[in-house]
């Protein structure tokens, strides 16, 4: 009797494609990429400003030209998504017992969504009017 | 029995006498109540004699029928042929080493589990006549899910990571080592810190959480591995904060 044990090589590259779960990992993580550009782009708002009222102008009318507004869209999809996966899986890390007994995670999933609420409507309120 | 036949494609090997794997199909009778492993086990006793496979209880406890169903890790035992429309194809677990048809080599996993030190290190030896090391049902909470891992290696096979790079602990060692560390009557958490809060240990991990979803016992091993990232983390900026504590 000989030992011959046989290895299959993984993918490298296309393993991600395989199965839906890798499929939404990569989606969450990708999210991450558009969340840095729309801060890059802001930041690129910012320096406009400080150019002048005419460069500032310019910036928001490219911001809200065809391309701007559809990368906004875009942008805004994958940032639902970023923030949607990320809350879902904060029972994971962050498990919580109360009187010896494990709170389900739908109530840390919860409060999180509730704080994201007010965090929202407090900075609507302080500088969005 | 009525007529109806079921067809499974079952990945072969014969290191003596075959260069690569290859698939052989079986057609066996079709019952309602029958998981996949009794489908098996009837290609074995009727049709074939040569087809190696392990499995003991047949109740989803002993952890040894793990093997892939249509390309999901999954219990042999724990997997009706009802919830399958067609033909399954039947491969050994994959990310490990094909010893001989649908056995694994699975010696990486258990080198990984030892290393974890998976067993209560308590803080003095207690001669057996001194009595228990006593629990509070509240301590025995914090850890009780992560017990229930029955080392059947569906996680290793499911990690798009360990896939990529065997020598990352792996989620079922990581989750015993989460368990162990959260033990009220265990002390052996920095000596399971070299192997753990390594790179190779919870760092390797990007958080994919297949292991949780294909796991059949509900340990979660993505919620201990991020459990112990959290706690390894602020170890690293007590170490700043109170040098004096360094054990």
């Amino acid at each position: 009797m000989s030992r011959r044990p046989y290895k299959f090589e993984p993918s490298k590259t296309g393993w991600w494609l395989k199965q839906p779960r890798y499929v939404r990992y990569m989606m969450r993580e990708m999210s991450a990429a558009f969340i840095g550009i729309y801060a890059l782009v802001l930041i690129a708002g910012l320096f406009r400003l400080s150019q002048g009222e005419d460069a500032y102008v310019e910036f928001l009318a490219a911001a809200e030209g065809p391309v701007g507004l559809t990368f906004a869209v875009v942008a805004m999809g994958f940032a639902i998504y970023h923030t949607y996966s990320w809350f879902q899986v904060t029972p994971k890390a962050m498990p919580l017992m109360i009187g010896g007994k494990q709170v389900p995670g739908v109530f840390i999933v919860a409060a999180h969504w509730l704080g994201f609420v007010v965090v929202s409507v407090a900075l609507w309120l302080l500088v969005g009017s | 029995m009525s007529g109806r036949t079921i067809e499974l494609e079952i990945l072969r090997y014969d290191p003596e006498q075959d260069d690569a794997p290859h698939f052989q199909a079986y057609t066996v009778p079709y019952r309602e109540d029958w998981v996949v492993l009794d489908a098996i086990n009837y290609v074995k006793d009727h049709l074939d004699r040569t087809l190696s496979y392990r499995w003991s209880c047949h109740m989803a406890v002993c952890g040894s029928c793990g093997m892939m169903l249509n390309g999901e890790p999954a219990l042999a035992c724990h997997t009706f042929l009802r919830d399958y429309p067609g033909s399954i194809r039947v491969e050994p677990l994959q990310n490990f080493p094909i010893e001989r048809d649908l056995v694994v080599v699975m010696d990486d996993f258990i080198d990984k589990l030892g290393s974890v030190k998976p067993y209560v290190v308590p803080k003095e030896e207690k001669a057996v006549d001194d009595g228990e090391h006593l629990q509070k049902p509240a301590e025995l909470a914090r850890f009780k899910q992560y017990t229930a891992c029955i080392n059947c290696l569906l996680c290793y096979s499911a990690c798009p990571q360990y896939a990529l790079n065997d020598s990352f602990i792996g989620p079922a060692a990581l989750a015993l080592a989460h368990r162990y560390n959260l033990d009220s009557r265990d002390v052996g958490r920095s000596a399971r810190e070299d192997v753990v809060a390594s790179n190779p240990g919870i760092w390797e991990c990007s958080f994919v959480g297949a292991c949780s979803e294909v796991c059949p016992k509900s340990v979660d091993p993505a919620a201990a591995i991020q459990q112990t990232k959290i706690a390894s983390t602020g170890d690293y900026f007590m170490k700043f904060l109170m040098p004096w504590k360094r054990k």
